[in-house]
């Protein structure tokens, strides 16, 4: 859990919160273009809600997690809940996940930005220049500034250009996908018309796919899932598995003891036979076959696929 | 049995807990500890043991003799520098009596009172220290190191101080893949072990630690057994398997490697430390619950995966004087 050491507002619609160790602890560093999973109080559904937000350092040594939030008026309350925070509020902070990190090889790096999206562009830039890479930053946003416009000039310099519009944006970056050096690598975040369209361009410009690299949020932390219950066929015991708590811990809790060791989906330890009932099956170990098979589950990760389940214990 | 003898099987991280053995990818969280019959181990990810200046003064000969045991691709100075804090980190907070790591703004104070040192540097600064980050720490921990960098869908080993391999060479494999450093391992292809370990690792957080246990026999207990050398300790095996079965049980040693795999921070790369525990035949016979799971994994290893291990020629004779052991103890 982190406190919101300070906030500031960036434009009429973007929040800038750092938050850092109620014991000012250092915090883990972390790769640039990561993320964070922010617990953004509860929804309707009773259940949390859990947004992924880029950070803005360079992830070396931080003594804060910096992330920049638009409100959204019309979303599910995520960013809304973030700006009604105040100084020393507690929030609910995942590690860093890194998920678009500059690869490390490159010769140069084009950084392409749109509005928001300049969050996880921002973390790039300062940990370009920190390291001394070569890169460049293609920033588009519409009206007024654009938000971390200051810290891009100041960042970038000369290796900074800013447009106001798509055409405007592709009448230099349309010519400058054509004659950067080989080994360059593209990074884009932004919406998802400006992602697709600079990799369909860069694809017909002739770069490889494994050059071309976007930001995309959701994949990294498992779904809490939803609740079900289970069977226990020796003893007909039913144990209840609520959203957000694993099938082992379930069981644990329950006192069975279940042989388990990375309790992440991939060692193969906690496997339990299923007597009845199907699986979602989220882990890492069992092939395709045996997942189709349905006779055993992985109870770190997976979960019933409807509300029951039946296991041989 | 000699203080050292006794601390030393005390704290050896036997790695058996069946009757057979195959590879699998055994990860679990790191930092927890082991119980064994006679001890046990795995409170600390850097461990430093009775055997520090020794082991360390072994490293500095080897590493003097031969500079390429160290290696690192000029992209991974990042994680050089990653790598250095999370040990500096790791050993100051195990032993915090004699290591601490101090921050001042921008400077740094690294001081390791066990070899008398004092270090200050600035992060990223290369000029502040007296050689690259990762060599400079490698040499005062007794762990090998090497570094993976994750990219392309991929892990590459582009980065390592390693002086005491179990017969495989650093310089080799040096900016290979995660698959390809592993292509020689038997059945684990097939079995799909190492593409399983390599999506776990490329899963892992900043700051998650995980650990393993591998093994294999070493005659003589020599910690340089890497292919660089072979022509020093091929022989070994030879002269062990010809000799008399007599000598097996003060030769012929368990060797058992206790790997953490930590996700870096800045860097994102992943940070393999291997420490390496050995244990004469003579001192597992004092542990009889030990001798006898010993001789059993020995007995049904599969001929490929001893062959693979190096320990074809030498298992026999083991098998041997453990049975024999067994036999001179009444049981």
């Amino acid at each position: 859990m982190l406190v919101v050491g300070s906030l500031s507002d960036l434009t009429d619609d973007v929040r800038h919160l750092r938050l850092v160790d109620p014991g000012g602890a250092a915090l883990p560093a972390y790769a640039p273009g990561s993320h964070v999973v922010l617990e953004c109080g509860v929804g309707p559904d009773g259940l949390p809600r859990r947004n992924a937000y880029s950070l803005t350092g360079s992830g070396v040594e931080p003594d804060s997690y910096a992330l920049s939030v638009r409100r959204d008026d019309t979303g599910r309350g995520g960013s809304r809940w973030i700006h009604a925070l105040s100084l020393g509020d507690s929030v609910e902070v995942s590690r860093p996940r890194s998920a678009f990190a500059p690869v490390s090889t490159a010769r140069h790096h084009v950084l392409v930005a749109g509005g928001i999206g300049v969050t996880p562009i921002l973390s790039h830039a300062r940990a370009a220049v920190r390291w001394g890479r070569s890169f460049e930053v293609h920033y588009v946003f519409r009206g007024g500034d654009g938000p971390h416009l200051d810290d891009l000039i100041n960042l970038c310099g000369n290796s900074l250009q800013t447009y106001r519009g798509s055409s405007e944006l592709w009448s230099t970056l349309a010519p400058a996908l054509l004659d950067r050096p080989l080994g360059t690598h593209l990074y884009t975040c932004g919406p998802a018309p400006l992602i697709d369209e600079v990799h369909d361009r860069a694809r017909a410009a002739g770069w490889p796919p494994q050059r071309i690299h976007h930001e995309h949020f959701g994949i990294a932390a498992l779904e809490p899932g939803t609740a079900f219950t289970v069977r226990l066929r020796s003893t007909g015991a039913d144990v209840e598995v609520p959203s957000g708590t694993s099938l082992l811990d379930a069981l644990e809790q329950h006192g069975v003891a279940v042989p388990n060791l990375c309790r992440q989906g991939v060692c193969g330890e906690c496997r339990v036979p299923v007597a009845a009932g199907a699986v979602a099956h989220r882990d890492l170990y069992l092939t395709e076959d045996e997942k189709a098979a349905g006779d055993c589950v992985m109870p770190c990760v997976s979960r019933a696929e409807g509300p029951r389940l039946e296991l041989e214990l | 049995m000699s203080t050292a003898t006794d601390s030393r099987v005390a704290t050896f991280p036997f790695p058996f807990a069946h009757d057979t053995y195959r590879y699998s990818t055994n990860v679990e969280p790191a930092g927890g500890r082991v119980v064994t019959a006679a001890g046990g181990w795995g409170e600390h990810v850097v461990d430093v043991d009775e055997r520090y200046l020794t082991e360390l003064a072994e490293r500095d000969r080897i590493l003097a003799a031969d500079p390429t045991r160290f290696q690192a691709l000029p992209h991974m100075e990042i994680a050089q520098w990653d790598a250095m804090l999370a040990i500096m980190r790791s050993l100051s907070a195990s032993y915090p009596r004699t290591m601490s790591l101090e921050r001042d703004g921008g400077l740094w104070r690294w001081t390791n009172h066990a070899l008398d040192l004092e270090q200050a540097f600035v992060h990223g600064e290369r000029a502040t220290l007296p050689e690259p980050p990762l060599r400079f720490i490698g040499r005062q921990i007794q762990e090998d190191v090497v570094l993976l960098d994750q990219r392309e869908g991929q892990l590459w080993g582009d980065a390592g101080l390693v002086t005491f391999a179990a017969d495989w060479s650093l310089r080799f494999d040096v900016g290979m893949s995660f698959l390809q450093i592993h292509g020689p391992v038997p059945r684990i292809h097939t079995e799909g072990v190492i593409t399983r370990a390599q999506s776990f690792l490329m899963r892992l957080e900043s700051g998650q630690q995980f650990r393993r246990t591998n093994w294999t026999l070493t005659v003589d207990g020599r910690l340089d057994t890497s292919t660089e050398t072979y022509p020093e300790w091929g022989r070994d095996r030879r002269t062990l398997a010809d000799g008399p079965l007599a000598e097996v049980g003060e030769r012929l040693h368990l060797r058992v490697e206790v790997q953490h795999l930590i996700r870096l921070g800045a860097s994102g790369a992943i940070m393999f430390l291997v420490r390496t525990h050995m244990l004469p035949f003579t001192d597992i016979a004092l542990v009889p619950a030990w001798a006898q799971r010993l001789h059993s994994v020995l007995s049904e290893l599969p001929d490929d995966m001893a062959e693979y291990k190096g320990i074809t020629r030498i298992r026999q004779p083991g098998i041997d004087w453990l049975a024999d052991c067994r036999t001179r103890s009444g049981s």
